[in-house]
């Protein structure tokens, strides 16, 4: 148990920190969900709600990046302070990238139901990269909240699964456009929407690394499969 | 030479302790202290006070010497010699090894004096020599053009921080290997702070410094190594920039977190 800092001013500070980072990750999650939602039922308000909450969302990351700023100002953090503060820095923006991944899937979802879905007959749907994504970025923000380094680690394996999925849909929806030009603008969009849940994964994963660098002091971007297991141990 | 591309192990030792206990009569104050000094780097030690870094820095030039019941077992190597047991003058061996204090402590005489005083006592200097000697230790402590047209004034006239730089500069003229700072800055404004850490970072292309203080943000910034120590025990010495990323031991991160207690 991490123990109690001899100013509680600056525990305060820092627990505030960490919980608007982890409220901020609620809202882009609700983005996503509703984004994703909106495309499954073409419901209009809840693509609205998407747009909406992406100005709480930004407006948590500036106050964020003004409270860590003045926290690096006035308390000089080092160590695991440090490192937080860093993580959270950074996470905010993968987050708010999220949130703009989000506001994409519904924008475009709007212009596809009010234009009226072409059935594409036996596409098997963007749903396994969508539940892949949001379990993505759910899992790092869990990571994040327990600081779990070896959850934070599944988070980053995941990313290859999404990667695949997405170049399989690619390479389906090629298929559909090669066979039937009617198909391409909506299946033009479908690329769309799974290429932003492709980057969703992307910043979970971002996500998920800060977390290992929080706990273990280890960096991993940039690094892979065989290291990326054995930075941990 | 920096710290950035050289561990720890790779540098060439200036100091190398072994096994070094003390003794305050009965009182242990250093326990089984082990370490490489390396050369030519900034070296600072911290923790809380009563931890014992003030007494590892003062059996580096026997300076404890002056009390007879304090005593030191264990072996400081310094170019193959041990300076606990070696027969040098002590003298000689604290001009190898200098000091600069907490508080300025300039001898009360003219600011040239205060510097010639010392290398008189090692050293046969003629008159432009002695002067040139002079000046280039004021110089190197980042004080020749504060004084230079008040070399007759009395030493305690300037202000604290040209005082402590005024000790630097005498510690330096009598050109010793290792120069050691028992919290040199503690009793400046930030500005002189600046400039003292300015010329330690200065110093160590010539000197092996080792500081002690009580600053975590004076260490992080002067320094390329720091040891943490607690009880009188090292608890953990590393790369200045890991030990205030990422300290390996819970108690050094605890520390210097302000999670100390």
């Amino acid at each position: 148990m991490v123990k109690e800092h001899l100013s509680t001013q600056y525990d305060a500070d820092l627990e505030e920190i960490r919980t608007r980072m982890l409220q901020m990750g609620g809202l882009v999650e609700e983005q996503v969900s509703n984004a994703l939602a909106g495309y499954a039922d073409g419901n209009s308000p809840t693509l609205d709600r998407v747009k909406a909450t992406e100005e709480r969302v930004n407006q948590l990351e500036i106050e964020l990046d003004d409270r860590c700023t003045h926290l690096i100002a006035r308390r000089q953090p080092a160590a695991g302070d440090l490192r937080l503060v860093m993580a959270v820095v950074k996470s905010i923006t993968d987050l708010e990238r999220i949130g703009d991944e989000a506001a994409k899937i519904a924008r475009i979802a709007k212009q596809m139901h009010e234009r009226g879905i072409v059935h594409l007959s036996g596409f098997s749907d963007v749903r396994v990269a969508a539940n892949l994504a949001s379990s993505m970025l759910k899992g790092a923000l869990d990571a994040f909240a327990r600081m779990d380094a070896e959850a934070a680690q599944q988070i980053v394996m995941q990313d290859k699964h999404i990667d695949s999925e997405f170049r399989s849909l690619l390479r389906e929806l090629i298929t559909f456009m090669m066979e039937d030009p009617r198909t391409i603008s909506t299946a033009l969009d479908i690329v769309w929407i799974a290429k932003a849940l492709e980057r969703v994964g992307d910043h979970a994963k971002n996500i998920a690394e800060y977390v290992i660098y929080v706990s273990s002091g280890t960096d991993v971007r940039h690094s892979q499969g065989q290291s990326e297991s054995t930075a941990l141990g | 030479m920096t710290a950035d591309t050289l561990s720890l192990e790779k540098l060439p030792s200036k100091l190398q302790v072994n096994d070094l206990n003390f003794y305050y009569g009965g009182y242990h104050a250093l326990k089984n202290v082990s370490m490489s000094i390396p050369e030519k780097c900034v070296t600072a030690f911290i923790g809380p006070s009563g931890c014992g870094k003030s007494t590892l820095l003062r059996t580096f030039n026997r300076m404890f010497e002056l009390y007879p019941e304090q005593r030191a077992e264990g072996q400081i190597m310094m170019n193959g010699e041990n300076l606990l047991t070696t027969t040098m003058d002590v003298g000689l061996l604290r001009a190898q090894i200098g000091m600069v204090f907490q508080k300025p402590t300039p001898f009360p005489m003219s600011i040239y004096d205060n510097i010639a005083f010392g290398i008189k006592l090692f050293e046969n200097l003629n008159r432009t020599e002695m002067e040139d000697r002079v000046e280039w230790a004021l110089t190197k402590a980042a004080l020749w053009n504060e004084v230079k047209d008040k070399l007759k004034q009395s030493g305690n006239g300037l202000s604290g921080g040209q005082q402590q730089r005024l000790c630097i500069a005498r510690a330096i003229a009598i050109k010793p290997q290792v120069l050691l700072m028992d919290e040199p800055c503690s009793a400046l404004d930030p500005i002189s702070t600046g400039y003292i850490e300015e010329l330690i970072t200065e110093l160590k292309k010539d000197y092996t410094v080792v500081i002690v203080t009580h600053n975590m943000q004076h260490a992080a910034r002067a320094s390329d190594f720091t040891a943490y120590m607690y009880l009188g025990e090292l608890i953990e010495f590393g790369k200045t920039d890991d030990i205030f990323v990422q300290p390996k031991k819970k108690q050094t991160e605890d520390y210097i977190t302000g999670r100390f207690g």
